[in-house]
């Protein structure tokens, strides 16, 4: 009986063997962008007329906005709008998903306006076209000058609903605005969304500025202006256009940063040819001596958690990169390659460190582990430094000049892009010329 | 009176009758003695006298010396790692076993030394099997059973595979897929990538139903990515369709399990 019980469960057992499932591992895809339409989004009849506002092309105005930050990424492939066969009102309600998978779509985005109560109504929805199904559908309610905004913070919810990772659309960039000749350059603080619109200058331009940085809620600036001659760190309330020197220090200060939580500065300040590093709390006006040595320490920036501090010096004989505890202990040096490394910046995702690279004349932009192992050159050009940070540890965006001939002609600076895959290099579109980019945080968080 | 000796008489004579045609054996044949044969007894010596033919001799040793030489090239099989039946290969493996495939099929790439007997030789060899089955007639058996064997060496890495895919379908598939998947970028590197969709397939190759087997991982706090992962890999299978699956064999693949799992790829 036992043998007969013992046959029985080992022929289940080869029979299951004999027909088990079929299993194929696929451990690649591709990295070419996703062709996604974007229809205009529909302007609703009864929508209200606003004076000096134009209603009637604002939907197709705010797809174009979509699709040009789509376009920006490098991930999508918005399609041309010649080939839509649905009108925008029938396809907001329910696409016709086999006619959007003929133009070969994979995702599309609809949506509707409304202009009510002299506020603008949004809804936009984002379908999956193979699975015939909604993936998300968001309405915002806002001011009508703020239209811009809201094609951004579209672009930021599609982005995220189909990468998984947090968008960086709806976003300014501080910046130097430079014109004139190479020897008598005119700079001035200045200020866009990501797209290159809204340009506003804070400063008049009568002082050099360098650097600006924002804090963690974007409201203030800090940067590198001159005070009677001397460099000193200054902060700017955005807002209300408030000014003021960073602390009370009897010497240069420069290469200021905010600490993650917004409530410490922390910088540079220089004395009798040495420069060390301090912070100081903007409340309470503290101020902290973080590394004591006799060498040239500089460009500090906080991890995101606040416990470390990147910096580079030069007290190995040359420039290299370093990090500490934030309270100045365990300073460990992390790189150790051929050339001069400086400005590093911790991701806002904490895994990295962008730095500029000088080797043979050369100016490089990388991205490194923050152990220092992992160093990956991202682009390399004659002058180019300066990285900062999208929000999402995603892309970086850099300065680069040209170089001039022996009457200073041909010399420009403009600001670019390129994502830490090291593809996807961009110019970024500015009214002037531009140096020193600081990128900031969402600005709908 | 006379009528009953008359019904006996024609009774009798019947079963006299029937017996003579029923009983033919109970015939006896004249006996048939063979022809004498006549013998002659001689006395046996120990040498034999009979004049020796050279030539017949020289014949014979050259058919034994090549049947030694045949013998001597048969080549020793080759060493190779055992293979089991039921493994899917891994893609690292893959490669290896392609190759060992390559030269069991194409004996153009075998080395003059270890160079297979061919066909024509093979009808001269020496075969052990048939001898036995020669001596002993309940050996032809087994003997048939060996020969089968040995055919099947080359076809029996194509049969271990049966219950899968075979190498060549299996990347057919692979490829058609990795050119369909559009991988999300913003996936944590140090998390759990893998998804696992089970396919129930048409014979044409298109899509019955599609499962995401941890489905529950679609909705855990902290696993959003996951449920954009999985998505795309959905994505993949349905932009891929009809999928490149094997003209025949439909009961074999009629499911079929796809492991997406970016990390490799993501890590660089």
């Amino acid at each position: 009986m036992k043998k007969i019980f013992f046959a029985l469960v080992l022929s289940i057992f080869t029979l299951q063997n004999a027909y088990g499932l079929i299993t194929v591992d696929i451990t690649r895809g591709n990295l070419d962008p996703l062709p996604i339409a974007v229809s205009p989004l529909h302007v609703d009849s009864k929508s209200e007329k606003i004076p000096s506002f134009e209603t009637s092309t604002l939907g197709e105005e705010i797809s174009k906005i979509v699709e040009k930050n789509f376009k920006s990424t490098g991930l999508f492939n918005p399609l041309k709008k010649d080939s839509f066969v649905q009108k925008p009102d029938i396809a907001h309600l329910k696409p016709r998903f086999e006619d959007w998978r003929l133009i070969k779509a994979q995702a599309l985005v609809t949506g509707k306006l409304l202009i009510i109560d002299k506020k603008l109504k949004v809804e936009f929805r984002l379908w999956d076209l193979t699975a015939a199904k909604e993936m998300i559908a968001l309405s915002f309610t806002t001011t009508p000058n703020n239209w811009r905004r809201v094609a951004h913070i579209i672009s930021d919810k599609i982005y995220e609903r189909l990468t998984g990772e947090t968008g960086y659309f709806d976003t300014r960039i501080a910046y130097v605005s430079e014109t004139g000749p190479k020897n008598r350059r005119v700079k001035k603080l200045a200020l866009m969304d990501q797209d290159g619109f809204n340009t506003k200058y804070l400063t008049l331009g009568n002082e050099l500025v360098l650097t600006p940085r924002f804090n963690p809620t974007n409201q203030l600036v800090t940067y590198l202006s001159y005070f009677k001659n001397m460099p000193r760190v200054y902060l700017l309330d955005i807002e209300t256009g408030v000014q003021e020197v960073v602390g009370n220090f009897p010497g240069m200060t420069f290469a200021p940063r905010f600490s993650p939580d917004g409530k410490k500065i922390i910088m540079s300040f220089a004395k009798d040819g040495n420069s060390d590093i301090y912070s100081m709390d903007l409340e309470t006006r503290v101020v902290e001596q973080i590394t004591k040595h006799p060498s040239i320490d500089t460009s500090p920036s906080y991890s995101p958690d606040g416990k470390y501090i990147t910096f580079n010096s030069d007290r190995s004989g040359l420039q290299q990169i370093y990090v500490m505890r934030s309270d100045g202990t365990q300073v460990k040096r992390i790189t150790h390659g051929s050339g001069l490394y400086g400005t590093p910046v911790w991701s806002p995702r904490g895994d990295l460190i962008a730095f500029t690279k000088v080797r043979k004349g050369r100016f490089y932009i990388g991205v490194m582990r923050s152990d220092g192992t992992g160093e990956r050159l991202l682009t390399e050009n004659f002058y180019q430094e300066a990285p900062s940070w999208s929000p999402n540890g995603r892309v970086l965006i850099f300065y680069r000049e040209t170089k001039s001939d022996s009457k200073g002609k041909g010399f420009s600076a403009k600001l670019w892009s390129i994502d830490i895959t090291g593809y996807n290099e961009r110019r970024l579109k500015t009214e002037t010329d531009a140096s020193d980019p600081s990128w900031s945080s969402l600005l709908s968080n | 009176m006379t009528k009953s000796l008359l019904f006996s008489f024609i009774f009798h004579s019947l079963v006299i009758f029937l017996t003579m045609l029923t009983l033919p054996f109970m015939m006896r044949e004249p006996i048939d003695l063979p022809p004498i044969v006549s013998v002659e007894l001689i006395e046996i010596k120990d040498k034999t006298f009979i004049p020796y033919a050279p030539k017949a001799r020289k014949i014979i040793e050259k058919v034994k010396d090549e049947k030694k030489r045949v013998v001597s090239e048969q080549a020793p099989p080759a060493a190779k790692a055992k293979e089991k039946p039921d493994r899917i290969p891994m893609p690292e493996d893959k490669k290896e076993i392609k190759e060992l495939l390559k030269k069991k099929q194409n004996p153009e790439e075998i080395e003059p030394q270890i160079r297979q007997a061919s066909e024509f030789e093979k009808e001269e060899l020496f075969d052990t099997n048939e001898i036995a089955a020669l001596i002993d007639k309940a050996k032809e058996e087994q003997a048939e059973t060996q020969r089968k064997k040995d055919k099947l060496t080359q076809s029996s890495v194509k049969n271990s595979f049966a219950q899968g895919l075979s190498l060549s379908e299996e990347d057919a598939l692979r490829a058609q897929i990795f050119g369909c998947w559009s991988v999300p970028l913003g996936l944590p590197y140090d998390k759990n990538l893998l998804v696992r969709i089970k396919l129930k397939l048409k014979p044409d190759g298109r899509i019955l139903k599609s499962e995401i087997l941890d489905h529950a991982r679609m909705n855990t706090p902290g696993q959003s990515f996951y449920k954009i992962l999985a998505e795309s890999a959905l994505r993949a299978v349905r932009i891929c369709q009809p999928l490149k699956v094997p003209p025949t064999g439909y009961e074999r693949w009629k499911e079929i399990q796809l492991n997406f799992d970016p990390t490799e790829m993501l890590k660089g």
